[in-house]
């Protein structure tokens, strides 16, 4: 039987169309845009490329030169945060995040405190959500730089950037998001949003894995992290992906009316939701409401989340579990903890995350499944 | 999967052997906390006479290692001595597996810890013990560096729950530094008392929160 893949926020099944758009550019149009000085094959390559750049800069309202292209959510997070934070360090060494944000933001960070930066950790409420006013509280006068996530990759929380850059209004910080987790499900408008800088990926809405985007405010200044050609801006030197800077423009041109696939998603999540806590012993992880259309995470007590995980992926069903078992540091995760729960209901949780290819019968196959998994590990459970 | 196992480790983690509840058990032993991820209790049977093992179950709230390794080794132990039994060890149990990852072998650990805590307690509460070994502070502690703060995911000890340890003739009184309201105090009472009951000259645990 087909597997139900329902690990969307890892990466998603590319979209038939956008692969259309990529495939010339393996095998027709292979050059490199830099090659646009020497030969007519670099200026074909060119053009797309800047189209591209016009399509990702329409996406999120803003200016074609404020669009880097980058490999992905991890590059992009690194050259924003730790651009921005070493060409600003004169201004001031304060940086401020969260306590639930990916790892390519926390490990960013960390780095930049061994560089002698200060960062506050903003914590969470047990839903995920920043309060604006504790952002505000975290602001000193040398604070140069915020970045918080629109949507937490684990629970799916929305968080209030207009109301963050709000706070803002008399502060030299800017705010960056990773919006990897919002890109496809939510409308992304820089200038809406406050924002000064951002990183995205489509790949977990059925875009291309291999490209990146950093929008960069104009006149931001920002230290490039290698050393290499003058691709980009020179911000960003290196081998442009270009199969993949193509799909993933086509992936933003399909956002801008994929409205029809986002409330059929939503819906999913909410059949999902509420049959799951039809369950005994089942409680909802992240808010009800303000969370991104495709993101389900529910910990089932009793059942630990590996033994959960592995029983249904022996039935075909692709998840992921929270739980220090399944992690390599053998830690719950810390999402889990940092909305103040036991590490009991960080080791039973599991999340599914949903794309436009789930339907209702996989939705229903899977609520089924994890029914009959938890009452199995439950009753083998000393934990009563 | 992130976590190779082997086929028989999937085997036996589908169809796990020996799993349930021994109701008139002459032995248990509870090990690991669901804060730190596995908890595996183990029940014995023990014919008096022979001091062999007649029947041993197991119930576990724990990851595939855990329940693999559980089956295992009270498949190893039926029907064998408990001198044989104590002497299963986790590189016996991982060897019939076909070898757990690394990182997993802490969760197939503590179901052999569970077998070995069970026959530990049969020999305590029967006298057994080959030297009666006064119970005194050292031996206290010990036993409670299984007891897990499920605050922190470790042992009560290492995580300084623990104020004071007292033994007098066979009372035993656990200080701890936790008010008697606090959200796990009960839990970590009732493994406290759990974990040194058995100890043969122990009549009595008492532990004590700190209010203040």
């Amino acid at each position: 039987m087909k597997r139900i893949y329902l690990d969307n926020a890892a990466s998603s099944r590319l979209d038939d169309d956008v692969l259309k758009v990529m495939l010339p550019y393996f095998t027709e149009m292979y050059a490199i845009p830099s090659s646009q000085f020497s030969h007519q094959d670099g200026i074909e390559v060119n053009d797309a490329i800047e189209d591209a750049r016009d399509a990702v800069a329409d996406y999120l309202n803003v200016k074609s030169s404020e669009i880097i292209f980058t490999s992905g959510e991890t590059e992009s997070n690194n050259l924003a945060i730790k651009g921005y934070a070493r060409a600003n360090a004169s201004k001031g060494k304060h940086l401020i995040t969260a306590t639930n944000e990916h790892r390519s933001v926390l490990n960013t960070f960390k780095v930049l405190e061994k560089e002698g930066f200060k960062v506050t950790y903003v914590e969470v409420d047990e839903y995920g959500h920043i309060t604006p006013e504790d952002i505000k509280a975290a602001l000193r006068e040398d604070t140069i730089l915020i970045s918080i996530a629109l949507v937490n990759h684990e629970v799916g929380t929305i968080q209030p950037l207009k109301e963050i850059s709000g706070q803002l209004e008399d502060s030299q910080a800017v705010l960056h998001s990773n919006l990897t987790y919002g890109a496809g499900y939510l409308a992304l408008d820089m200038g809406g949003l406050g924002l000064s800088l951002a990183s995205l990926s489509t790949d977990k809405a059925n875009g291309p894995k291999g490209a990146g985007v950093v929008f960069i405010k104009d006149k931001l200044k920002i230290n490039r992290l290698f050393e290499g050609n003058f691709n980009e801006g020179y911000i960003r030197p290196g081998m442009v992906n270009v199969p993949s800077v193509m799909g993933f423009a086509a992936a933003v041109k399909m956002f801008q009316s994929n409205s029809d696939d986002i409330e059929r998603i939503s819906k999913l999540r909410d059949r999902m939701i509420e049959k799951l806590l039809k369950i005994e012993n089942t409680v909802l992880n992240g808010p009800a409401v303000e969370r991104v259309a495709n993101n389900v995470n529910i910990t089932f007590y009793r059942a630990e989340g590996e033994s959960v995980v592995l029983h249904l992926d022996m039935k075909g069903i692709s998840v992921v579990t929270g739980s220090a078992c399944f992690s390599k540091s053998l830690e719950p995760s810390y999402v889990m903890m940092s909305m103040g729960f036991s590490h009991e209901r960080a080791h039973g949780s599991i999340r599914a995350t949903l794309s436009k290819y789930t339907t209702e019968d996989e939705i229903d196959r899977t609520v089924d499944a994890m029914s009959e998994v938890v009452q199995k590990l439950r009753d083998i459970s000393p934990i009563k | 999967m992130s976590i190779p196992y082997t086929k028989k480790i999937l085997q036996y983690f589908l169809n796990p052997k020996n799993v349930g509840e021994i109701e008139d058990a002459d032995a248990t032993a509870t090990e690991g906390s669901p804060s730190c991820g596995d908890q595996v209790k183990l029940f014995l049977k023990v014919d008096p006479e022979t001091l062999t093992i007649k029947d041993v179950k197991f119930l576990s709230y724990g990851c595939a290692s855990n329940i693999a390794t559980a089956s295992i080794i009270t498949e190893l132990a039926m029907g064998k001595t408990l001198e044989y039994a104590k002497n299963i060890t986790w590189e016996s149990a991982n060897k019939e597996l076909g070898g757990l990852p690394p990182v997993k072998v802490h969760c197939a650990i503590l179901a052999v810890d569970a077998l070995k805590s069970a026959i530990e307690n049969y020999e305590h509460t029967h006298g057994l013990m080959k030297e009666k070994i006064p119970t005194d502070d050292k031996i206290l502690i010990k036993r409670l560096r299984h007891v897990i703060n499920p605050v922190a995911g470790k042992d009560v000890v290492s995580t300084k729950l623990v104020d004071s340890v007292q033994i007098k003739d066979g009372h035993v009184k656990i200080k701890v530094a936790l008010a008697s309201d606090h959200q796990f105090y009960n839990n970590i009472s009732s493994e406290i008392i759990e974990r040194l009951e058995p100890l043969w000259d122990v009549d009595k645990v008492e532990v004590i929160p700190n209010e203040n």
